[in-house]
């Protein structure tokens, strides 16, 4: 049964602009990488879609970028608040590839350091806007950095399998560069778990549900 | 009293165990034609309530009937079929596909849905058309944000309407914090959540008033005492909307803080709570032949024995 989990942040650390917020696990199911959780924001009616960044023994940890209300307040939680859980939710990344190569742009990093784990630390290419952003990298293994005005395309080498979550128009061109890539989208969400209608992209010329169909979307 | 889902805020199909926490699942709006709804961004935060632009997206009338009817059948549990369009025949020939079928207990018109740019005149006729094709129970779902919500309803009820759900949406509009552009791609869009809760009370208090109809009270149930207060303005049952997109287990944590609310008040039981916000001296115990309550309310009057 879905349920809202409450669970007491264990620790919260500042990475770049970003902050890494810890939680307690307890019984929730940490979910395969490239899978989300809906966060409860303090103070906000709705709660927040967060990639689970990875899963230390007896924690879910989260890499939230402070860019709305929702995301300022999560930034804000300190050690002992209780937050609200809800998930794992969405599919995750197919792990079954050969060759795998991780690409990540800014946020985009989230999902990825509990996927490299997962792979046995594959190698991967993350692009980020300065060097204060790229502190973020630190959490992925194995890890080529870039800055604008480089871009993740230009440094990923070819003939890999290619996993990645960024902004739309990286997720573009990784796309046109690699149409077997699989690519893990965002969109704003309410409920996470198909209810409200809200998370549509366009998939095959149809809008749907990112909750249900995705977040990880393969080329056709 | 029973606890429904606000049409559009669960998918039965997709969650069917939290439908399964509520006494009849509502589907979202069924149109004639399918319909994909409106571009995204569909859905922004406020203050106190959530906007959005869905746009009616559903699979259309002729794909429900053939393919989630029979689904949503498999839950067992009363279903209610939110039938909408643009038109009166729009209207009538949804009912006419789903208001013969024995998997359906009740029609709820979509009379006032905010994010289609074209809504019919006049909620009577619409009602007395569907009237006319099905012996379903109607339930006419009205927004508040009409000149005159107690014609309204009186209108829907003269033409044939079994009960009333109060309320939709209202028109808002949210800028992003960066860009100072609508946050909706279609500019405008429903209000739900906390901030409708007030514009339900009193759109129940009004029709409670000035209709014999049942009520569906729903707008910003997030806790027993928001459905005790529907119940005491007049509604027989409540619906939950926006609270279950953060909380899914809601329905469940509802009825238990109604039942808890009503215990510290000494109401026996939800039924009796409703229309309590009507005693005063200006209305009579004669118009109210709905009123359960019979007996003055303070603690322990209504206890048995």
């Amino acid at each position: 049964m879905l349920r809202r989990e409450r669970r007491s942040v264990v620790a919260t650390e500042a990475i770049g602009p970003y902050t890494l917020l810890r939680v307690e696990r307890g019984t929730v199911d940490p979910g395969r990488p490239g899978q989300f959780f809906m966060l409860e924001a303090p103070g906000r009616l709705l709660p927040r879609p967060m990639s689970l960044a990875l899963a230390p023994p007896g924690e879910l940890a989260f890499l939230i970028d402070p860019i709305g209300p929702g995301t300022r307040a999560l930034c804000t939680l300190a050690l002992g608040d209780e937050v609200g859980v809800l998930g794992p939710l969405g599919n995750g990344f197919d792990l079954d590839v050969e060759r795998p190569l991780l690409v990540g742009g800014g946020i985009g990093v989230a999902p990825l350091p509990y996927l490299s784990e997962r792979l046995g630390g594959p190698p991967a290419v993350l692009g980020f806007r300065t060097s204060w952003h790229a502190e973020a990298a630190e959490l992925v293994p194995n890890a080529e950095v870039v800055l604008e005005p480089t871009y993740v395309t230009e440094a990923m080498p070819a003939g890999r399998d290619v996993l990645a979550c960024g902004p739309e128009p990286m997720l573009e061109a990784v796309r046109r560069l690699t149409p077997t890539a699989q690519l893990a989208w965002e969109a704003p969400m309410a409920c996470g778990y198909g209810a409200c209608y809200g998370c549509v992209v366009e998939i095959d010329g149809e809008l749907k549900r990112l909750c249900m169909e995705g977040p990880v979307l393969a080329a056709a | 009293m029973r606890l429904l889902n606000a049409s559009g805020c669960l998918d039965a199909l997709a969650a069917p165990e939290v439908a399964r926490t509520l006494d009849a699942y509502v589907t979202k709006t069924v149109t004639p034609l399918p319909r994909e709804g409106n571009a995204p961004v569909r859905i922004a935060e406020t203050e106190l309530g959530m906007l959005n632009a869905i746009g009616l997206a559903n699979p259309g009338v002729d794909a429900f009937a053939g393919d989630h009817l029979p689904r949503l059948a498999e839950l067992g549990m009363p279903l209610w079929v939110s039938v909408g369009g643009f038109s009166v025949e729009d209207y009538v020939h949804v009912a006419e596909r789903v208001g013969s079928r024995d998997e359906v207990e009740t029609l709820e018109l979509n009379l006032s849905c905010p994010n289609v740019d074209e809504v019919p005149e006049n909620v009577g006729e619409v009602v007395a058309a569907v009237r006319a094709v099905t012996g379903k129970p109607i339930y006419a779902k009205l927004s508040a944000a009409v000149p005159d919500l107690g014609a309204t309803a009186r209108a829907a009820e003269a033409a044939g309407a079994d009960g009333l759900s109060l309320v939709n949406t209202v028109k808002g509009l949210a800028l992003d914090e960066r860009t100072l552009q609508p946050v909706l791609a279609r500019g405008a869009g429903g209000l739900s959540g906390p901030a409708l809760r007030p514009i339900a009370m009193a759109a129940v208090h009004t029709c409670f008033r000035e209709t014999r109809l049942p009520i569906v009270g729903m707008g910003g149930v997030a806790r027993g005492r928001h459905a005790l207060e529907l119940l005491a303005a007049g509604a027989g049952d409540v619906a939950i909307g926006t609270a279950l997109f953060s909380d899914p287990a809601a329905a469940r944590r509802i009825r238990g803080e109604l039942e808890a609310e009503l215990a510290a008040l000494g109401i026996v039981s939800a039924d009796n709570a409703v229309g309590l916000a009507h005693r005063s001296a200006d209305s009579t115990l004669d118009q109210r032949s709905r009123l359960l309550l019979e007996k003055p309310l303070h603690m322990g009057a209504n206890l048995p024995g």
